[in-house]
């Protein structure tokens, strides 16, 4: 499938990646996604009609524990390494209005 | 005897005789490290808790405590938790994170008494093939200083190579231990699939990453590999270690190396030429090569930058500045703390997959390429499987060159190249191992066996008949 990018795909993938991109990165990008699209053809040239993907390389399927209460980590520790905390929670800007 | 120039089995037998302690062997590796910090392998090291455990490991001897790693300082990749001792993942989004836990494989290694002497350099979340893509500069190649180490293991590779450390911890998602091996001359050994728990590495691509070993010998990487297996509850992806442990003798009399038509015209002559030899060297020892064909060749390099793009897209969505790591200073509101954190703080590269991971992934291209690509990773399976049931290994370049030169490949799609021999083994979940088998222009070259599935002991046993040939020969 051969595919151009153009700006508006650069655009809506940085949304996706949640990053901000100068004009200058903009193009960088948008060059080197082309680039890697045109090798990406190479996946065409075979027949995968009646192949199932591969998602995990053994054949593990649901793997569960018997559901027994353990300790979990201490809160204190975890918060060591929060940006910004307060009364054993992490602050972050108001999400709801 | 220089103490940092014996090999880990070497230092292991003096350290159960008593020539050396561990204090000795720790103090000789902070100082070859201080020595050679221009090299930048290190992004941490820890001298004060090396030095620490390692008289706690000479007073567990004296008590009667034994093991072949007991006292044995090693270096453990950046990617991988260590509690309480940063962990950067070399990136500047967690510059200053302190894991709150270890990762099972460093909490194996310390039970077995290992001395973590510090955190290696490495490209970015592991993303890179010449460690350039640190926050925290680049890793001098010991071999040639204006050369890189490969990556993303870079430092890893280089501290083995350099004899800062008798052996290091790295991670290998497309080829990140093995072609830094190939480059600095060490052995670099990548576990199959769920052999080792990737609890506690810093997830890149999770059906790719496995933890493996930076060593000096194949002998050395048995012993590091057989601390380091086994299924974890804490990585439901891991697999009970079902294949044989005990030494290796270097005999590789009648087995079958598989030699795939495919692979001439992806390396330089100077390295095809040693992977031509080190094939001579094994059928004079008596093993059979068997020519064979790896049809999907052709498309593994796509299938790997499509899936491995995808789920470190996914992968990477946790860093977002609400919970660990940097913080961007200036937001409106919810999603601008996303988006300047991750602008601010992520690099290039990383970036660079991060955008090609979410198209992949998106809308109205998710069945053409990432769906295509999972299935054309069967085919690929499939083949390799076929291949090995019928070869006892398949041998192959690490790396298509030799250590290239600093800024010397300025396209990252072309970077991505020298990753053409191993990521089909990441693909196919298989062990493989680069061993080092003589020089091209001064630089050394690797040589790849590709086992079957928990076979890595009969993959270093070859490998160790390269290594005896290789002396041999000098």
């Amino acid at each position: 499938m051969k595919k151009t990018i153009d700006d508006n795909d650069v655009e809506h993938i940085a949304s996706l990646a949640a990053l901000e991109l100068s004009d200058e990165e903009k193009q960088a990008h948008k060059k080197h996604l082309q680039k890697m699209l045109d090798t990406f053809e190479a996946l065409d040239r075979f027949d995968v009609s009646d192949v199932p993907p591969t998602a995990h390389i053994l054949s593990a399927v649901n793997v569960l524990r018997d559901d027994i209460v353990a300790p979990s980590y201490p809160v204190d520790a975890l918060l060591e390494n929060a940006p910004q905390s307060e009364d054993g929670a992490y602050v972050v800007p108001r999400v709801v209005e | 005897m220089e103490i940092t120039n014996l090999t880990l089995c070497e230092l292991s037998e003096k350290l159960e005789s008593g020539e050396l302690t561990s204090v000795q062997a720790t103090e000789a590796c902070l100082d070859r490290i201080k020595n050679t910090e221009r090299l930048n392998n290190f992004v941490t090291v820890c001298d004060k808790l090396a030095l620490d455990s390692a008289k706690k490991a000479d007073e567990a001897r004296a008590r009667g405590a034994k093991g072949k790693l007991l006292g044995v300082p090693i270096a453990i990749k950046d990617n991988i938790s260590t509690q309480g001792v940063r962990t950067t993942c070399a990136s500047r989004f967690l510059s200053d994170y302190v894991p709150p836990y270890d990762a099972t494989v460093v909490k194996k290694l310390k039970d077995a008494g290992a001395i973590v002497l510090g955190k290696t350099n490495m490209d970015e979340f592991a993303m890179g093939s010449t460690n350039e893509n640190s926050a925290f500069g680049a890793v001098k190649n010991v071999r040639d200083e204006n050369r890189v180490p490969g990556g993303s293991s870079g430092g890893s590779a280089n501290c083995v190579a350099a004899d800062q450390a008798f052996a290091s911890l790295g991670s290998d998602t497309g080829g990140s231990i093995r072609q830094p091996a190939s480059y600095c001359g060490v052995v670099g050994l990548k576990p199959t699939y769920s052999a080792v728990s990737r609890n506690g590495l810093v997830a890149f691509a999770s059906s790719l990453d496995q933890i493996g070993v930076l060593s000096k010998s194949c002998d050395d990487a048995l012993v590091m590999l057989e601390a380091i297996v086994g299924k974890d509850p804490f990585d439901s992806t891991s697999a009970e270690y079902v294949g044989k442990f005990g030494a290796l003798d270097g005999n590789v009399d009648g087995i079958t190396i598989g030699v795939a038509d495919e692979f001439a015209s992806c390396a330089d002559k100077g390295v095809l030429q040693r992977a031509n030899e080190a094939i001579t060297a094994l059928e004079s020892m008596g093993a059979k090569i068997k020519r064979v064909s790896v049809k999907s060749f052709d498309a593994a390099l796509a299938v790997y930058y499509v899936l491995s793009s995808a789920e470190a897209s996914s992968n990477l969505a946790r860093f977002d500045g609400v919970k660990y790591g940097n913080r961007a200073k200036d937001y409106k509101d919810v999603n601008e703390l996303y988006k300047k954190s991750r602008t601010e703080f992520f690099g290039a590269e990383v970036k660079r997959r991060i955008m090609l991971g979410n198209y992949v992934l998106s809308s109205g291209y998710y069945d053409a390429y990432y769906l295509r690509a999972s299935k054309l990773r069967t085919v690929i399976k499939r083949e390799f499987d076929a291949i090995l049931s019928e070869c006892d290994c398949i041998l192959s370049p690490t790396a298509p060159t030799v250590a290239p030169c600093f800024g010397e490949q300025s396209d990252p799609a072309k970077v991505y190249l020298s990753d053409i021999y191993t990521v089909p083994v990441n693909i196919c979940g298989l062990p493989a191992v680069s061993v080092p088998f003589g020089t091209s222009d001064g630089l050394p070259v690797g040589v790849q066996l590709i086992g079957k599935a928990f076979g890595e002991r009969s993959i270093l046993n070859t490998g160790k008949a390269l290594e005896k040939f290789a002396k041999e020969i000098r």
